[in-house]
């Protein structure tokens, strides 16, 4: 079983690139040359010294001894909130900043949700000089001024999506619309592990620096590069694939996926793809998602902007199908309280995301000696209203 | 034969008219194909609703979220157009997303077309690689034809390859954009559709997005075949309610 996307592609039967001819030569010219330009000397160089100098890296892999204690385990957190704009979404952005110079490209697209990687994406449009238009939903830029708010000191113009519902899912669409409408000069910097081959592929690449990491890291403290299991939180998935990237094709580590449950699965106010959802095509790709029987993209709801996708990248899919994966979903109620006690025992606190992927004590019972890595993916400052609201603080 | 390749031996240019099932009101489908022939449109593209229409303008989009919410679905756009054949003889294309046909099912779907007599299909979203090696076997079984897009961007090469593959028409989208009315086409434009004739293709090309008025189908039908009208059709009819349609057709010749 191979989990490493193939020529045509595809993870087992999910991928590819469904898209309008319009985004065909774009889509190709990068299918034909991102391996290409990722393994060029220069482009490997600039890459890795700004993760080093610019964002950071490597971040630090962190022995939770408290929260080890409460849960009778040994968990790691993997400390991406600690990167340069607090989340793990510059890895990727850094990566394809440099790919779009590369390719000539001198002005840049992004969709964003919550506004992690529409602010990501302007942090390096800044740092390059490039210009640069991020897509959010009309309903997101309200929920999310501070975010709004750092695009545009950065330089970013934020323009409002206003079609269908408001949301990720159509600032997504804009930003395709975008795309066709600008074939030649633009490049669509995507956020998730989503969208047309290659880009899930491309994505998962440059947030492979996790696992990366973690190896070296986990056989400097614990004398062994692999852990037992390894832990994400899963929208589209950028942090989690990044994360179990090279871990893959390691049969002995466990690979654990949290979905936003919302309201509860079954209660019709859900993000829970693998488990509500069916395979189809989204933005670009076939894989699971959330829909009408008569093929319709249905609205998800989670707490966490974040997680509020109604798909899934196609890595996750093929991961979830072959039985690779194992597959939870934790509830706004669960995830806000795995985020409490993060910042009790440990005094760090969580995006609301990454509280998603800490709830997994509640369903999964680890052994003492088991080495748990979960992906700490951002840091909380953006949800402090969410959690002052919810906590009453 | 098929109908397609029929109406495209004719000798004249065609003016084909896209509009959106189920929208204004959800029952128009039928009346709206019957007047679009009557008018004397040579043939139309019956729009299935997408809720997510990535290769659309605004006005498509909200055409299709309205008919949506009005209640059309692929089954109850198949129940409207059963006895179709009775009543209208032109070709019928469906243009749709790939997604809501894979939930119909590929293969029921296509079935479903023959009984009804739709003459072919139009999915922006499933790219040419793919329906050669999944789908076209099926879509020949049930005699429908699959028409492709190529745009300014388009390589003469693909092209190429594009029409080798192609069973009717291809639809020459007149401009990098999204589907939406324009009024005139500029230079860039005209030099494309030069372009494109002097690649001698085995298939006609009939020119779609930005069409719009007499002047911009006269433009495109200089050197190609035909044209589609979409979005300017559906504000028509926003406008002017489904009694119109004729009063459309005539403003383009």
């Amino acid at each position: 079983m191979s989990y490493q996307v193939d020529e045509k592609g595809y993870y087992g039967d999910f991928g590819g690139a469904f898209i309008p001819e319009m985004l065909y030569p774009n889509v190709e010219e990068l299918r034909t040359s991102y391996l290409q330009i990722m393994e060029e000397p220069s482009f490997k160089k600039e890459f890795n010294q700004l993760l080093k100098d610019y964002v950071g890296r490597p971040s630090p892999l962190y022995f939770a001894k408290r929260l080890s204690e409460k849960h009778n385990t040994k968990v790691y957190l993997k400390r991406e909130d600690l990167n340069h704009t607090g989340a793990h979404k510059v890895n990727n952005t850094i990566g394809q900043i440099l790919v779009a110079k590369h390719l000539g490209k001198n002005r840049i697209i992004a969709e964003t949700g919550a506004g992690q990687h529409g602010v990501a994406t302007a942090t390096v449009c800044a740092l390059m000089g490039i210009q640069c238009v991020v897509y959010m939903g009309e309903i997101d830029i309200k929920r999310q001024a501070p975010n709004v708010a750092r695009m545009k000191m950065l330089g970013a113009e934020v323009r409002p999506a206003k079609s269908g519902s408001k949301t990720l899912k159509d600032a997504t669409n804009e930003a395709i619309r975008d795309w066709i409408n600008n074939p030649v000069d633009t490049h669509y910097i995507i956020g998730s592990a989503i969208g047309p081959h290659p880009y899930p592929d491309m994505v998962t690449r440059f947030q492979s620096i996790i696992s990366e990491e973690i190896k070296w890291q986990l056989k400097e403290k614990e004398g062994r590069e692999l852990p037992d299991y390894v832990v994400a939180c899963i929208g589209g998935g950028s942090n989690a694939a990044g994360t179990y990237y090279h871990f893959l094709d390691e049969p002995s580590v466990g690979i654990i996926a949290v979905e936003a449950a919302g309201k509860g699965v079954n209660s019709g106010e859900s993000a829970a793809t693998s488990q509500l959802g069916k395979e189809g095509i989204i933005h670009g790709c076939k894989t699971l998602l959330m829909q009408t029987s008569d093929g319709q993209i249905t609205e998800p709801y989670s707490i966490s902007a974040g997680l509020d996708y109604p798909g899934v990248g196609p890595l996750h899919s093929h991961l979830y199908k072959t039985g690779r994966g194992e597959f939870f979903s934790v509830t706004d109620d669960d995830a806000m309280a795995a985020g409490l006690e993060l910042s009790q025992l440990e005094g760090i606190i969580p995006a609301i995301e990454t509280s998603h992927a800490l709830a997994i004590f509640n369903d999964k019972q680890f052994k003492p000696e088991d080495i748990v890595v979960i992906s700490l993916s951002g840091r909380g400052d953006k949800d402090l209203n969410t959690y002052i609201d919810y906590f009453k603080l | 034969m098929n109908r397609i390749n029929k109406k495209l031996a004719e000798n004249k240019k065609l003016l084909s008219i896209y509009f959106t099932a189920g929208y204004p009101d959800l029952n128009d489908t039928v009346k709206i194909i019957q007047d679009l022939e009557k008018s004397g449109v040579d043939m139309i593209e019956i729009g299935l609703p997408f809720s997510d229409p990535l290769a659309d303008g605004p006005t498509i989009q909200e055409s299709s979220t309205a008919a949506l919410k009005n209640g059309m679905t692929t089954k109850l756009l198949f129940e409207q157009l059963k006895d179709i054949r009775k009543t209208v003889s032109i070709p019928l294309i469906i243009m749709g997303y790939f997604n809501p046909m894979m939930q119909y099912g590929v293969e029921a779907f296509c079935a479903k077309c023959q009984e009804i007599g739709i003459d072919g299909l139009i999915i922006p979203d499933l790219p040419v690689a793919e329906y050669h090696e999944h789908y076209q076997e099926t879509f020949k079984k049930y005699g429908l034809s699959n028409i492709f897009l190529i745009t300014p961007q388009t390589s003469d090469e693909r092209i190429k390859f594009i029409d080798s593959v192609s069973d009717g028409f291809i639809y020459m989208v007149s401009s990098a954009s999204t589907t939406g009315a324009k009024n005139t086409f500029g230079d860039e434009q005209q030099h494309y559709f030069e372009r494109i004739a002097a690649l001698d293709l085995i298939n006609p090309q009939i020119v779609g997005f930005g069409i719009s008025n007499k002047e911009t189908f006269t433009q495109a039908t200089k050197t190609a075949k035909g044209a589609i009208i979409g979005s300017a059709f559906i504000k028509h009819l926003t406008h002017n309610g489904v009694e119109t349609v004729n009063e459309f057709v005539k403003t383009i010749r």
